[in-house]
Parts: structure tokens; sequence; C-alpha cells
């Protein structure tokens, strides 16, 4: 057991150290401020053209073939220097990897992983939360294209996009979840409306609703086979469940980072309970480091996770909202209006991470029957 | 990075994994049963468990404090009543301080009456034990094992200390870092096994327990009790193996901030996970005769030792420049 550096993870570590000293782009975090989606592609493609960006992903889509441990170590590297999370792509590039055809991956996994091309995903419908199979969008075939109806909603970052990853109806006679089929459609096309949906801290980037009403997507860009909507779209949520995924350690490592740096810079300006609650989100913070560690060292003996998935999911969600609460005790509460407001931002931002990628209601769900063995 | 166990820690755990379900206490009657503590005494004493910081050539311990871990939790796990976290700490403060190893006495450690630091006061996890070792005024002191003291812990005694104390060796600022290092990490391994024990505890009474002609554990309710409880067990054992790792790992002040993150999440969750394998058992979670609340005694005693939650945010908070700083700042000497 070691959670320190091989020395070719140390080489790494300084070498990505070393870059980031002149590549920092300083963006605000993009849970606070709308600025940071107009600098991500530039970050993102300043990553992969370095050689910083997909380590973990093969190298003939654009990646570097390397152990998931270096994400880790990237993730640590960027939260020490104050630089944003690398962007969280993981969930797209593993659902396309493990369920499409040779062509589909040569044709969209390059421009995903060098961040040319913008993605969203549109599963969520107004009828289909948390009971996902539920959904209602149709694709019809019309010759050699498909013709899509239906409207979905937390489809994040979806006016930014140049394509989205659609699970849609393309069988109503066979049981709900065998009908389901996932097409990378182009958003750039008659057919499609954004409406762009401002979340509770301000920010509009991050939600929207997409309504398609007659968008065309050719046949050949269909995922997988038809009907294989679902096991893609349960391997694309449960990467969207990890930490280690995500890069979200990094964001929260850096805004604890940030709240320490507040209270040392006025010391008497804050009481023992809030104090207390920044010890609990450097606490956490650190927890959840050391758990991203353990569960991608997993990886690294072949071990490939299911249900645990969730308990990661949790262990996040109780770690983001820690920091949210330290934020809005140190940060939060200026009511004089010509304050700051970002930690109260920080903090409204926090309570979606336990609705997001499955609430903490569906994780704990799936932890009592698949991993307690608790009965139906 | 590779934060697995190696074949030669897996084979460990499980041996350590055996001698507790096969020696341990199955029933809260059987705490009580002398022959059976005997034959887990003498299983554990053949196997060299309580020998894993004595120093080896050169003066290092023969194992890191991964193995210290994995034994302490696996014992907590099966609610052990035996001397495991005493001896370890006896043997590493003499190791640390080059104190000439002990004579055939076993030994353990005295501590303040708080428990909170090494001092003079109780010795804990006294079993067996005719020495603890303590502290006086910046010295390791001998001290002798007296009577055993009403137990909070039901599957470790702590017991008084005599007056005369025998000055062994002094304690320098680097060593008694790295012993807190150590006696926070086997404490939170310590509190991972309780945790992990007590969610399979629950677990296996919701699946048999039935109410409205149902398993109680097909209840949502009851579900989400149980799989918040697993999710802090997991979390506590992230951190706490980092704990584990860094005691030989990273310098002493790191090792100890290590340990105090670890310590501080793993105590709060503790208690979590153990008020919830009460609420689980009902009323019989209420009786003496439920192990639920042995396993809740023994958290509060690794708790106890070196502090929970409340001295270790201080500590988390000083490494981080927040707070009390002069010293070491940890309240540990």
């Amino acid at each position: 057991m070691d959670f320190g550096d091989s020395p070719a993870e140390a080489e790494f570590r300084q070498r990505f150290r070393a870059w980031l000293v002149d590549n920092n782009p300083g963006l605000p975090a993009s849970s606070t401020d709308d600025d940071y989606w107009a600098g991500q592609a530039a970050w993102h493609q300043s990553l992969y053209d370095a050689g910083f960006f997909g380590l973990s992903w093969p190298t003939e889509v654009g990646g570097h073939g390397l152990p998931s441990v270096y994400d880790a170590i990237l993730d640590e590297e960027l939260a020490a220097a104050g630089a944003p999370p690398r962007p969280g792509l993981g969930y797209l590039v593993h659902g396309i990897l493990e369920h499409a055809n040779d062509d589909i991956k040569a044709r969209f996994l390059p421009g995903l992983v060098n961040g040319r091309d913008r993605w969203c995903q549109g599963f969520s419908e107004p009828d289909a939360g948390s009971d996902l199979a539920s959904l209602r969008t149709r694709a019809e075939r019309d010759g050699d294209e498909y013709v899509i109806t239906g409207h979905k909603v937390w489809t994040s970052y979806s006016d930014d996009a140049d394509w989205c990853l659609v699970l849609a109806r393309t069988d109503h006679e066979v049981p709900r979840h065998k009908g389901i089929s996932a097409f990378a459609v182009a958003m750039d096309q008659p057919g499609i409306e954004q409406r762009p949906l401002k979340m509770i801290n301000g920010i509009t980037k991050e939600f929207g609703e997409v309504v398609f009403d007659g968008a065309r997507v050719p046949a050949a860009n269909m995922i997988g086979e038809p009907g294989d909507g679902w096991p893609l779209a349960m391997t694309v949520v449960s990467h969207e469940r990890e930490p280690g995924e995500l890069g979200y350690v990094a964001r929260y490592r850096k805004l604890a980072k940030e709240l320490t740096a507040a209270v040392k810079a006025d010391p008497t300006a804050y009481d023992a309970e809030q104090v207390r609650q920044l010890g609990w989100a450097i606490v956490e913070t650190e927890m959840l480091r050391h758990h991203v560690s353990r569960r991608l060292s997993d990886r690294l003996d072949g071990i490939t996770h299911g249900p645990e998935g969730s308990v990661d999911k949790l262990l996040m969600t109780w770690t983001e909202q820690t920091v949210g609460h330290a934020a809005l005790g140190i940060g939060g509460a200026d009511h004089t209006g010509d304050g700051d407001d970002t930690w109260l931002k920080v903090y409204l931002y926090s309570r979606a991470q336990s609705v997001m990628g499955g609430t903490s209601q569906i994780q704990r769900n799936l932890i009592a029957r698949r991993i307690l063995g608790l009965p139906a | 990075m590779h934060v697995r166990f190696s074949p030669e820690q897996d084979a460990l755990r499980r041996s350590v994994a055996q001698v507790a379900d096969r020696l341990g206490p199955q029933a809260v009657g059987q705490l009580d049963d002398g022959e059976r503590r005997a034959k887990l005494d003498a299983a554990v004493a053949e196997s060299g468990w309580r020998e894993l910081r004595t120093p080896a050539e050169g003066g290092a311990p023969w194992a890191s404090g991964v193995e210290v871990a994995i034994v302490a939790e696996e014992l907590a796990r099966g609610l052990a009543d035996v001397a495991f976290l005493g001896p370890t700490l006896a043997a590493e403060l003499r190791r640390l301080t080059g104190a000439p190893a002990a004579d055939d006495a076993a030994e353990t450690v005295a501590l303040t009456g708080d428990l909170a630091a090494l001092g003079s006061t109780v010795a804990v996890d006294a079993a067996g034990a005719a020495v603890a070792l303590g502290v006086r005024d910046g010295h390791v002191v001998a001290l002798s094992v007296g009577a055993e003291l009403p137990p909070v812990d039901l599957t470790r005694p702590s017991a008084e200390v005599g007056p005369d104390a025998a000055t062994l060796a002094a304690l320098d600022d680097d060593a008694a870092d790295r012993w807190a290092a150590l006696a926070l990490a086997l404490t939170c391994a310590d509190l991972v096994g309780a945790m992990r024990g007590a969610v399979e505890l629950s677990v296996d009474y919701a699946k048999e327990r039935r109410q409205y002609g149902t398993a109680i554990g097909s209840f949502q309710a009851v579900q989400h009790l149980l799989a918040d409880a697993h999710v802090l067990a997991e979390g506590s054992r992230s951190v706490a193996l980092h704990a584990a790792w860094a005691v030989d790992a990273l310098a002493p002040r790191d090792a100890l901030a290590a340990a105090a993150v670890a310590k501080a999440y793993c105590a709060r969750a503790a208690r979590t996970v153990g008020e919830t394998a009460i609420q689980v058992h009902g009323g019989i979670g209420n009786t003496w005769e439920c192990l639920a609340h042995v396993f809740v005694r023994r958290a509060l005693l690794a708790t106890d030792v070196l502090g929970g939650e409340g001295p270790n945010l201080t500590r988390v908070l000083a490494h981080h420049g927040v707070g009390d700083q002069t010293g070491a700042g940890d309240g540990l000497r």
C-alpha cells in the first residue's frame, strides 16, 4: 500500500507543476461564474495540447493510456496551484468507448477529447428524472436519418455545445428499458430550440432545456445498436457518479484553501463555529482525496466498478455540501449589498450535488439493494 | 501511488479475521467466558502481532503502520477482547525513545485522565499488563498497573497506575509526534473495524426481523440509514488507511496532521454508525444483550484515546495555520 509517488509519477507531477506556472488561466469557478465557460474551451485545449488531458484514456482517441492514478496527481497539482479543475468529460468518453462501433469512435472521440468539439448530454426530461427509463423523446426512422421530437432538461452547457448525446425511444413495442437508442446529434440545426435556465445562485450556463422538434440525425450517428441506449446510459451515469472521473476533488481543495486564506487574513472576524466548519471542510476534502486514490488504485488491478460508484457519489456530495456550509459561514452572510457574493454562490451551488447525476436517495437505494443485499 | 493491500497484507488481514471470528465473542454472554478469552490471547500472542512495532535491525519497526492498522481493524470488527492497542503503543514508545526492550512483563501505555494525551493517570487496554509506559516531565516512565477501573469498553479494560515511576528515556518532539501519529492511526483503524462490524450486525438483523409481514430491511427508511452507515465506514476506511501509511512515510508533523484528519472524520462517523446500529435493532438494540452497544462502547474508547473530533479538528486547523499554534499546537505532550 503506497499513497506516495512512484519515480515516474513524481516526474509527471514535477513536469505538470512546472507547466502550470505559466499556463494557469486563472478562471473563476464554474460553479459561481458564467465567465468560466467563456474560457473553458481554451483551458481544455491548452491542457490537451500540452499533453495533460485524457491521461487515462486510450491513445487512439487522443488519450495517454496512463493508469487512472495520474488523474489524481493532476487534480492535486491543479488544486495546489489554484487552477481550474480539468473538464470532466470521462462519463461521455467511457459511454462511447464501451458502446460505440469503430466508426463512431473514430469520428467523435478525438474531437471530444481534444476539446475542439463541445458536447452536452440529453438524458433527463421534465417527466423522466430519477425514473429515466420513462423518457418519451422519440426518434423515428426517415430514410437514412432519424427525426427527433421531444423535450430534454438539465442539459448542462447545451448552449455552448456542438453535439448532444441524446437518448430517444426508437421502439414503442418492447419493454421500456429495451426501446431506447442513443444518438450523436448536431446542435446547430433548425428543429432545436435552446432555453437556458438560471440556477438558484444566478449562473445561467450550467442548466438548460432543449426542445427537439423535428431535428434530424443520420442513422450512422446512432451509438451502439437500436435498443442499446439503456446500457449506454447506465455506463455514463455510473462514471458520472465517480469523483475520480469528475475531478471535483481539485475544486473542493481549491475552495477549502481559499476559505482557509480568508480566515487567516482576518482571524478575529470569525467565531468558533465558523472556524469549526472550515475544519470539517478541510477534513472531508482530504478524506475524499484519499478515497479517490484508493478507488483509482483499484483500477490498476483491473477492478472495475459497479454499485460502489454510489458510495463515491455520496461521499462527494457530503464533501461538497460541507464545503458549502463552510463557505456560507465564512463568506456567505454579507447583507450589506456591496460585498462579493462568491461564497454565497458556492453554498447555493452545493445543493445541486445531491440531485445531479442521480439523487442521494437513489444512491442509497442502490447501495441498500446491490451492496448490502437488503430485500426489495 | 498504489492504494491496495499487497498479497502479504491481504494474507495478514485474512488470518486476523479468522482468529477474531473463531475466538471473539459472538454474543454478549460470551464476554465473560474466560476460557475463550485465554485462547484468543494465546492465539494473538503466538501470531506476533503485538510485536509489529518492536525494533528490527537498525531500529526500524518490523512492520509499518499499515500492518498495525490491518490487525486493529479486523480485531475491532470481531470485537476481539484481547490486548493489542496498549502493547503496540508501548513497544512504539520504547522503539522511538531508544529505551531498552521490555523484560517479560506485558506492557501497555498510560494516558491522562481524559485519555487525550500521554500521561501517567490511566492505563488503557490493560488486560494482562503489569507495566504501563507513560510520560512525566518530558520523560518516558514505567508505572505499575493497579486495579481495573469500571469499564466503558467491555472488550478492553482500563486500570489505575501505581505512584512509583521508573524513568526510562527522554521523549523529544519528533518522537512524540510520530508516536501520536501511530496512536491516532491505530485508533482510526479500530473505529473503522467497529463501524464495519456494527453495519454487518445491523444489516443481518434487518434481513431477519419482520414487521408488517415483511423484513424491515425492505423499507427505504431503514435502507437509507444502513446505506449512510456503510458510506461513512467506507470514507473512514480511505482516510484511515492514508493515516496508517503516513505514520512511516511522512515527516513526523505531517504524519500527525494526516492522523488528525483521519481521527476527526472517523470519530464522528463512528458515533453516527453506532447510533444507527442501535436504532435499526429497535427495542432489542437498547438491551444489554444486543452486541450493538458493545461496538458503541469499543468506539468510545478508541475515540477518547488522543481525542475525538474536537481536539483533532483543532490539530488540523493548527496545521493549516488557523487557531492555536503555540508549541506543537497539538496538546499531545
